[in-house]
Parts: structure tokens; C-alpha cells; sequence
């Protein structure tokens, strides 16, 4: 009996620590939602944190942007190299994870520890001679750079999601299909596809979240307003940075996370899945 | 016979390799070859308008040895110290706050799915632009916490951005800030510790802090290890938030110049891309060799179960 109250004891203080501390984490977050409905003059000088006047002037004047391209165009761009980022990864890096996971051909362990050693490489060891490449290519200022590689399954992290979870599934099935007649590409798209449908989710959810914010990459490449992405878009702001831009970047900023809370919001139990089942980088 | 069954091995291997096959292509082409073309460029001098002109060991000695006609490059060394100081600070920090979460999570509390997501949220956005903006805001001289400390406390804080003491401990924060996957992964872990060892070692009397050092590490070192390296490795690479928060400069005094933001100013700023190829494979060998550290440490430390 005095066990059970020490434990309602000790779990009403960790609620509490964990409440307090939660809310502390998240009030830049939310200082950032209501800034962005305040009138821009105001947003320092109003303490407050809940707008006096909610007003929506600084979502109509950011959505214009800065110069002639408007946040549409960024949003629009952004959605097209993520989407195509998506579906590449899907595709290719599953067929791959196939391959890895079930089945036999020689060197197939060489090859996997050379994929795991291209997880844990530096980025940047690549950046240049990709620059160099792409450029003679003519691919600078389009959408090809980021885009293409990740046709050729280069998001090791997510082969390696994909290997982790096929090799978890009963091979008994594989096994029956052969029987029935079905060959290796039967077996990925009838049964192994289907049955990875978690693991495809969480690939889709991280690969769609950094494309999203892949900032460097779109520095890189992108050099024309037109082309630009939503970070991009940001840092425009944040160039020309006045008193009078603050509130329509804050406006920016939050529809620029609202992609992001949609997709957590909406397959939550599939993040926490992905991030438990690799240990997750960053 | 015996040649009929060869033949159905090779055509086996054949369309078991189809599928590897542009992942192959990817290999080769997007990152062996480019590996080896930047080895190549971290000996030349290239401007990428010009062929690259060999130049030997150059490009290595400017960073860490220098004379009077090619003067050491102390704003390498000066990015080396600072990533180094960010790594070293903000990953065990991130991770000792995930572990104390987790820990304060792990009894049977009716909330835990709520409080995994609340917590969740600072890493799914952390990375992006638009946070980075915003902390450049909040800590700048007159942002929203000074105006808070200001405003309640009648202090006279400084301007945290814009102050070469300061600068790095935003970007700190912001990194600590993101604790959130080491959590639920050392949260999952800890759920996987059998009741039991808790309950044996407390009928021996032995305390929590003794159980934490006895029980739940030892536990939990496979996955903390783990974490050590993964992020070790991210948190050398870090770019976007140094870049937004110190606008684009690593300033000021160069106080925010990241290892990576200072060789993208290298490579596309001043068009020293041989430098920077340099750069690139000094990093990759210092990963390599933390890693392989960690590893050795690791044989010693880290406790993978009694093994059945």
C-alpha cells in the first residue's frame, strides 16, 4: 500500500518535471506562431505573448516575397524536389534493400559493408567532384543535381532501414511464392513491397523531411530566384533583414514548418517506428 | 549435368545483380569516383575555370605546418577548434539530457505517447531555415530573451549572437535543443531491461544511483554507443544552422565557422576547390579515425549481454 503511493508520488513528480521542461523546450516554437500574427511593428516591443490584434498582414505580404518570385513558386519547387526525391528512394532504395536482404549472389557481403562504410561517409568528400561533374553536365540551376542521385539509391541510411526490416519478415512466404512459380521481381513487388509497407512510410517521411530542409545542397545548385526552394526563400529574408521584413519572414517561417507538423501529425507511430528500428542519426 | 547447373548459378548471380544494379551505378559513378577525383584535387591548386594544376602536398602543408611564403591558414585551424568544440560539447550534452528524459519517461505514465511527440518536435524542425532564423532572433542583443531578462530580471545580458564569446554556445543549445531521437531510442532500450534486475539488486540493497551505474548503463551501452558515433559524425558535418544564424560568415571572429561552412567558403567563395578537396579529406580522416576510437574504446566499455 505505502509502495503504491511512493510510486504515484514519484510518477506526479516526473509528470510534472516532464510538463514543465516540455513547455519550456517548445515556447520558441510557439513565440514564433503568435509573433507571426502580430502587426510587424509591434512584435518586439509586445512582450505579450498572444498577439493583441490578430492580423494576417504578414502572411499576405510574405507570400509575396521579396523581388518578383513569390513564396508559391518556392513551396511549388520545393514540393517538385522532394516528390521526386520520394519516389526515387521508394523505388530504388527497396530494390536494393531486396537485394541485400534476401537474395544469394557472390559478394553480397563485400557489398554490404561497402554500403554501410558510404552511411558513415562526410558528405563533403563528394561535394566538389559532384560540383564539377553536374556543371560540365550543364545541370547548374535546375533541379537535376538533387534530385538525380537519389535515382542511383545513394540514401545509404535508407537502405540500410530497408535491410533491417525485411530481414525481420518471415522468409516461409518468399519461399511459397517461389514454389508457385514467381521469380525474384514477383517476390519484391507481390510480396515483399507489401508487407515493407512501414518501413516504406518511414522511408518516405524522412526522405521527404531532409530534402525538405536540405539547405546546403540547394545553395549549391540553385542560383535563380525562380528555382529557388522554401529555405532558400527564407534566407532572402534574412539578407535584407529590417525592422518592417520580420514579420512576414516570422509569417513564412511557420507556413514553412507546416509540411512538416502535417506528416508527423498524421504518421506519428511511423517516425517513432523508423527512429527506434535504426537508432537514427540526427 | 554439371554444366547446366552452372549456367543456372551464373544466370542466378545475373538477376541478383540486376537489382543491385543502380545502386552499383550510384556507387561508382556518385561517390568512388568522386572520391578519388578529390584525392586527386586536394594535391592541385583549382579554380574549376582552369585545368587543376598539381602543387603536391601543398594544400596540407598551408593548413597545419606554413612558412614565410605560404603562411599557415589560421582560419582553418581556428574552424578545427571550433567544430571540435561543438562536437565535444553538444553531443554528450544532447545526449546525457535524452538519457535523463528518458529515465523520467520510463514508470507507467498515461502520457508517455503525448510527451514522446511534445519532445519530438524540437528535432523535427531543428534542422530547418526558418528555426535557425528564428534563434538568430531570439538570442540577438535585442531579441526575445533579452527582452525577457531585461523586462522580469532588470539584468544587462549581452548580445548573444553577435558576441565571439557567446556565439557558439547558441548554436550549442540549438543542437542540445534537438535531443529527440536519442530519446525515444533510449527510451525503447530501457523498456528492455528486465524488471527483475532492478528488483534482485534493491532486495541487495543497493540504491538508485548505484543501480543506474550497475544496472541501467551497462544496459543501455550497446545503444548509447551507438548514438556517440552517429551523432558524432552528423555533428561535424553541421552546416544550415551556422550558416543562417552568423549569416552566411561564421562570424563574428570567426567564432561560428564550422568546419563545413568554412570549406564551402573556401570552395565556392573564394573558388579554391583544390583547398577544399583537401579540407574534405582531412575531415573524412579525422571521422574515420574517431570512429575507429570509438570502437577500440568501446570493446573495453560497452556491454553486449551475456551473449546467448
Amino acid at each position: 500500500m505505502k509502495n503504491r503511493t511512493a510510486r504515484r508520488i514519484s510518477a506526479g513528480i516526473s509528470n510534472f518535471i516532464i510538463i514543465v521542461l516540455g513547455v519550456g523546450m517548445l515556447y520558441p516554437v510557439v513565440w514564433l506562431i503568435m509573433a507571426s500574427f502580430k502587426e510587424s511593428n509591434t512584435i518586439f516591443s509586445d512582450p505579450a505573448l498572444i498577439p493583441k490584434a490578430f492580423t494576417l498582414q504578414n502572411y499576405a505580404r510574405g507570400w509575396k516575397g521579396i523581388g518578383i518570385v513569390g513564396f508559391g513558386v518556392f513551396f511549388k519547387n520545393s514540393f517538385i524536389i522532394c516528390g521526386l526525391s520520394v519516389i526515387a528512394n521508394v523505388i530504388f532504395c527497396s530494390l536494393t534493400a531486396y537485394a541485400f536482404a534476401r537474395l544469394r549472389f557472390v559478394g553480397k557481403h563485400f557489398w554490404f559493408a561497402v554500403m554501410m562504410m558510404t552511411l558513415m561517409l562526410p558528405t563533403h568528400v563528394t561535394t566538389i567532384p559532384r560540383y564539377v561533374i553536374f556543371r560540365s553536365l550543364g545541370w547548374i540551376d535546375t533541379f537535376l543535381p538533387l534530385v538525380v542521385p537519389k535515382f542511383f539509391a545513394t540514401d545509404a541510411f535508407f537502405i540500410f532501414l530497408l535491410v533491417q526490416f525485411i530481414r525481420s519478415l518471415p522468409k516461409e512466404l518468399d519461399e511459397s511464392a517461389l514454389i508457385d512459380g514467381c521469380g525474384k521481381f514477383g517476390i519484391y513487388i507481390r510480396i515483399v513491397m507489401p508487407l515493407t509497407m512501414p518501413a516504406l512510410i518511414t522511408t518516405v517521411l524522412f526522405t521527404f523531411l531532409w530534402t525538405w530542409d536540405d539547405f546546403f545542397n540547394q545553395l549549391l545548385y540553385l542560383n535563380s530566384p525562380a528555382k529557388y526552394t522554401v529555405p532558400m526563400g527564407l534566407r532572402l529574408f534574412v539578407d535584407s533583414s529590417g525592422m518592417s521584413s520580420w514579420g512576414p519572414m516570422f509569417a513564412m517561417s511557420v507556413l514553412s514548418l507546416v509540411p512538416c507538423f502535417v506528416l508527423f501529425f498524421s504518421l506519428q507511430k511511423y517516425f517513432v517506428q523508423g527512429i527506434t528500428t535504426t537508432g537514427m542519426k540526427g | 549435368m554439371n554444366k547446366k547447373a552452372r549456367n543456372r548459378a551464373i544466370r542466378d548471380n545475373l538477376s541478383s545483380y540486376a537489382f543491385l544494379t543502380p545502386w552499383l551505378l550510384g556507387f561508382f559513378l556518385l561517390t568512388l569516383y568522386p572520391m578519388l577525383y578529390s584525392l586527386y584535387l586536394s594535391f592541385t591548386q583549382f579554380n574549376i575555370l582552369q585545368p587543376p594544376q598539381w602543387i603536391g602536398l601543398r594544400n596540407y602543408f598551408v593548413m597545419f605546418i606554413g612558412n614565410n611564403q605560404f603562411p599557415r591558414d589560421e582560419r582553418f585551424l581556428n574552424s578545427l577548434f571550433v567544430t571540435f568544440k561543438f562536437v565535444f560539447v553538444s553531443v554528450p550534452l544532447k545526449l546525457v539530457f535524452a538519457l535523463a528524459v528518458a529515465m523520467l519517461m520510463n514508470q507507467k505514465l498515461k502520457l508517455i505517447p503525448f510527451y514522446r511527440t511534445l519532445y519530438y518536435i524540437p528535432t523535427l524542425l531543428g534542422g530547418s531555415v526558418a528555426i535557425a532564423v528564428l534563434w538568430r532572433r531570439l538570442f540577438a542583443g535585442d531579441g526575445v530573451l533579452n527582452a525577457i531578462l531585461r523586462g522580469a530580471f532588470n539584468l544587462n545580458p549581452p548580445a548573444w549572437i553577435s558576441n565571439p564569446k557567446y556565439a557558439l554556445y547558441t548554436l550549442i543549445l540549438l543542437s542540445v535543443w534537438q535531443f529527440g531521437s536519442p530519446m525515444i531510442i533510449f527510451l525503447a532500450g530501457l523498456k528492455q531491461i528486465p524488471r527483475e534486475y532492478y528488483e534482485a539488486s534493491s532486495v541487495d540493497g543497493a540504491g538508485k544511483v548505484r543501480q543506474f551505474f550497475a544496472i541501467t548503463l551497462p544496459s543501455l551501452s550497446p545503444i548509447i554507443f551507438f548514438n556517440l558515433v552517429m551523432q558524432m559524425i552528423s555533428a561535424f558535418q553541421s552546416f544550415t544552422q551556422a550558416y543562417i544564424v552568423s549569416g552566411g560568415q561564421g562570424g563574428p571572429l570567426d567564432s561560428t565557422m564550422f568546419y563545413s561552412l568554412y570549406l564551402y567558403l573556401k570552395g565556392f567563395g573564394f573558388s579554391e576547390m583544390g583547398y577544399a578537396s583537401a579540407m574534405a579529406w582531412v575531415l573524412l580522416i579525422i571521422i574515420a579515425v574517431l570512429t575507429a576510437l570509438a570502437f577500440k574504446v568501446s570493446g573495453s566499455l560497452v556491454s553486449y549481454g551475456s551473449g546467448e
